[in-house]
């Protein structure tokens, strides 16, 4: 079913129904008799008219269009697509957790509080920090969250000039970005050879007007940054505290922690570690956690235990506030939850540590046939740079638009920017043996391919549902909804 | 072994001899020692998926849901009805399991369904354009604000006091940070005052925020004050009620620059305040300041329509700590479920939701003001949420209810403390004739 290609409004016929509701049983007045006729609207929305088997068809036939983990191998470095237990999905959908409303009386939600509350307590025990909010949305939410309290605990120590953070070049992309939404100005320092923070670097931009780093660990390059220690006395030294950008935690559970390691602040991704679905593209959850003088500025409302009641306590006079409605995302949570008391803590351990073998064994495997500009003993993740035969002129985007064709979702490409021609592989722990030799073989096979028949790669993919769109179209000639007659 | 993790004791040895270490710790020995956890994390032991169920089921029941409590409470999050295809869809794991469609070639299904749901927010708020997406209503409100500060390069936003009091809290947080000043204009009779906006316009005004339905669930007249703010070229961000939308007219109709909003109500579980999502449309003027994922039709090298992100020298993985926002994840899957909503429903359903919920607010207020205990607090025209006062304490008529399995209004007083004993109902089409009375009923003897 492929080769379905109608938008829903193509199938919309006047007068179909996909709905039922009871007839309504109050007294029905003339609707301008309730609301002046001056605010109705004069047409009905046009949305589409179908029957209920047309939405059901269009969506499942729309959806045989994407590829999920379910479907295969899904090796996107920096991204944790991890298998996504279905129980998690079972346990969120509860009525008794999804058909609570967010100001029911605290009395009506002691479950939901409880479950809010332990699981604050297991990430802080996961990381070593003190406590731990649940309300950042995602990743850069849970950034932005972090880096308002940063700058919280420099004003209120009277610290007021310390406006800028620094981030390495290897740095995600939202790392930079929520800072600038943060209000800092952004120090942006090279990283070394070996793709870890240049020691020299770092001392030439700390000074009284540094709030903070940025980093991750292990990089972004896939490598523990051994000097994490001496980084953070200098830092700290410097005045300044130390932010963890949690998108790398799958390679050390169990095995080292952000608080050990001397990080102040830090957020975790529910949807890449703690296996909650993407969603194809959200919702995430990027809970946040604090060191003990930092939890005072975490954001409101943060649930307590009184007694054997739980509580959402909103009175912390240096919160830095409200950062969005309610109390996070409470049904990622849900998931988060399940998927730790699933595992254990043997479990979480065993996690990282099949991460990080199956991503050493891809790496010595495909290091014969692709550029691996820092050989040495990788985590969760490591990054290749290109055919090591650049004869041709394959690029990494080719490799990765041929793997469609074998019916494997491309690894990350072009990302770090420190790597030319980047192909980031994390294969994470959930993938057996099997599969990493299936896709093993076939990274070696195009990579063949590349030497004898080049052009078969630079028309990849062919059997995909589309083949290469014309981006450059999409971004000139604007269509960015469905119109009649057009 | 683990159910999660497939490697066998033999695969591991074999994958290790491949790699040349003679042990897992091996590939940890980048690890200081000093910072080697070196105990065992303090977790509660593994359980099996009976005993997760088990527990799980315990946790929840001490919960008291909306399928025991009959639901009068809103302010934000309603409880209206979810068609049962709606799950089935969108929990399709070919959607749910998959990432951001970076990859466009095998994400056209999550791709076209967020130009599906582009087109409807589009048809809805009557704009040129909607992104994919954002957090929730809040954070979309807060990127309403910064385009209008960007857009007009001006240092202050006017809310007024009658915008969802968290909405305005979550705006305050983050502008603190951003050197944008927020003004609050105060509410007459429940609704902006015109006047007081006025007196507050200047040359340093970048946008205006009204919710409209507003708080307490009036129908707002923007006439005079899209007057007011486009006469000092500022920009009117207005904060809707989807549902709304069904009857009420386009914010586009009442000259909305930026059109922000709770999407919750399309389709999506209360989930005990999250995942929700937030949308945002615009027109083409303002289309690139605007944040977040945006999705373009194109074609690709044989001809074939195909959808692909676009716009994207916006978003932060290209322009880094320049671009219009941080967002990276938004909320698909809320997307997706919104757009599966609003097309089960269609034109007719959208409307007769509207209009049946507007028929049970009615009937409500009618009920619980015929005596006289309870009177409406404003005196204005209403959607479906509605606020009454009378001489008992909120927090007793509120407990009194939760007696008989109601779950009754939300306490005005908590945000709003000149307003009070005066609870905010809200009434949808799920409930019923017999509910209604009920609540009259238990309230009348309180």
């Amino acid at each position: 079913m492929k080769d379905y290609n109608k938008l829903i409004f193509e199938i919309s016929k006047e007068g179909r129904i996909a709905y039922s509701l009871p007839p309504c049983d109050v007294d029905e007045k003339e609707l301008n008799t309730l609301i002046p006729d001056s605010f109705l609207r004069s047409e009905d929305v046009d949305l589409p008219e179908v029957s209920e088997v047309d939405v059901v068809r269009h969506f499942t036939n729309i959806s045989n269009k994407n590829y999920g983990v379910d479907t295969g191998f899904y090796p996107l470095g920096s991204c944790t697509m991890k298998y996504n237990p279905k129980i998690n999905e079972d346990m969120a959908n509860l009525s008794g957790f999804s058909n609570l409303h967010p100001y029911q009386p605290e009395d009506t939600v002691q479950g939901a509080l409880e479950l809010m509350y332990h699981l604050d307590q297991m990430l802080s025990e996961i990381t070593g920090m003190e406590r731990v909010s649940l309300q950042p949305a995602a990743g850069a939410h849970g950034e932005l969250a972090g880096l308002m309290i940063i700058k919280a605990y420099h004003e209120s120590r009277g610290d007021n000039k310390r406006n800028k953070i620094i981030v390495p070049d290897s740095a995600h992309g939202t790392n930079p970005a929520s800072a600038a939404v943060a209000g800092f100005e952004i120090i942006e320092i090279e990283s070394d050879k070996n793709g870890a923070v240049d020691l020299d670097k770092l001392k030439e931009v700390l000074n009284d007007e540094i709030a903070g780093l940025m980093l991750t660990n292990p990089s972004t390059l896939g490598l523990f940054e051994k000097n994490i220690k001496e980084i953070a006395d200098l830092v700290h030294e410097a005045g300044g505290l130390l932010y963890y950008d949690g998108a790398n935690t799958n390679a050390i559970m169990g095995i080292a922690r952000p608080g050990d390691m001397g990080f102040d602040v830090i957020h975790l991704n529910l949807h890449k570690t703690f296996s909650t679905p993407h969603g194809g593209g959200g919702p995430g959850s990027g809970p946040i956690g604090v060191r003990k003088d930092l939890v005072k500025f975490l954001p409101v409302p943060v649930v307590e235990k009184q007694g054997d009641k739980y509580v959402l306590d909103y009175d912390r006079p240096e919160s830095i506030g409200k950062i969005k409605s309610f109390y996070g995302h409470f049904g990622v949570a849900i998931k988060a939850y399940s998927y730790i008391l699933s595992m254990g803590a043997e479990g979480l351990k065993k996690v990282s540590e099949k991460a990080v073998l199956n991503a050493n064994y891809v790496m010595n495997k495909l290091k014969d046939h692709y550029y691996l500009p820092i050989d040495q003993v990788c985590k969760h993740e490591f990054v290749l740079g290109g055919l090591i035969n650049k004869e041709n002129n394959i690029s990494t985007l080719d490799v990765a638009k041929r793997l469609l064709d074998y019916g494997y979702h491309p690894p990350t490409v072009y990302f770090p920017l420190i790597v030319s021609e980047a192909i980031m592989i994390e294969p994470t722990e959930t993938e057996s043996k099997e599969t990493l030799d299936g896709f093993i073989d076939t990274m070696i096979k195009i990579a063949q391919e590349a030497d004898e028949n080049p052009e078969l790669l630079k028309s990849a993919p062919h059997n995909t549902p589309v083949r290469r769109i014309d981006e450059a179209k999409a971004a000139r000639n604007l269509i960015l909804k469905w119109e009649k007659n057009k | 072994m683990h159910r999660y993790l497939p490697h066998t004791e033999a695969d591991e040895k074999l994958m290790l001899e491949s790699i040349g270490a003679q042990s897992i710790d091996d590939l940890f020995n980048d690890i200081p020692e000093n910072l080697r956890l070196n105990r065992k994390l303090d977790l509660p032991e593994p359980m099996s998926e009976m005993e997760l169920v088990s527990h799980m089921k315990d946790l929840s029941t001490a919960n008291k849901s909306i399928d025991e409590l009959v639901c009068f409470l809103g302010a934000g999050a309603y409880d209206h009805y979810i068609p049962s295809i709606v799950k089935h869809l969108a929990m399709r794991s070919e959607f749910y399991t998959a990432y951001t469609p970076y990859q466009p070639e095998i994400s056209q299904g999550t791709l076209q369904a967020i130009f599906e749901y582009q087109t409807m927010i589009c048809n809805l708020t009557g704009m040129d354009v909607s992104n994919a997406s954002m957090y929730d209503g809040a954070t979309a409100c807060v990127e309403a604000a910064m385009m209008a500060v960007e857009s007009t390069r001006r240092d202050s936003v006017v809310v007024s006091s009658t915008v969802h009091p968290e909405v305005r809290e979550v705006l305050k947080s983050y502008m603190k940070f951003r050197d944008v000043k927020v003004i609050e204009v105060d509410m007459a009779d429940g609704v902006t005052d015109w006047e007081k906006l006025k007196a507050l316009m200047g040359k340093d005004i970048a946008g205006v925020i009204i919710q409209n339905p507003n708080f307490f669930g009036i129908i707002e007249d923007l006439t005079d004050i899209e007057k007011i703010v486009h006469e000092n070229k500022s920009l009117l961000i207005s904060y809707v009620d989807p549902i709304s939308l069904g009857i009420i007219k386009s914010p586009s109709e009442y000259g909305a620059d930026i059109v922000i909003g709770e999407g919750q109500s399309l389709g999506n579980s209360l989930n005990y305040g999250g995942p929700y999502l937030g949308f945002l449309a615009t027109t083409s003027k303002l289309m690139r300041k605007m944040p977040g994922r945006i999705v373009g039709q194109s074609n690709d090298v044989d001809g074939k329509r195909a959808f692909v992100l676009t716009l994207q020298a916006r978003e932060q993985h290209i322009r880094r700590y320049k671009a219009t926002s941080n967002i990276c994840s938004n909320q698909g899957l809320n997307a997706l479920i919104a757009a599966i909503y609003m097309i089960t429903m269609g034109k007719k359903g959208l409307r007769e939701v509207a209009v049946q919920s507007t028929q049970k607010a009615h009937y409500a207020l009618e009920q619980l003001t015929k005596t006289g205990k309870f009177k409406p607090l404003f005196n204005k025209p209403f959607f479906k949420e509605f606020a009454i006062t009378g001489s008992v304490e909120s927090k007793k008529v509120n407990s009194e209810l939760l007696k008989h399995n109601i779950l009754g209004g939300y306490e005005l007083e908590k945000d709003y403390p000149e307003l009070k004993n005066s609870l905010l109902l809200c009434v949808t089409e799920k409930r019923t004739k017999k509910q209604i009375d009920k609540l009259a009923e238990v309230m009348e003897v309180i």
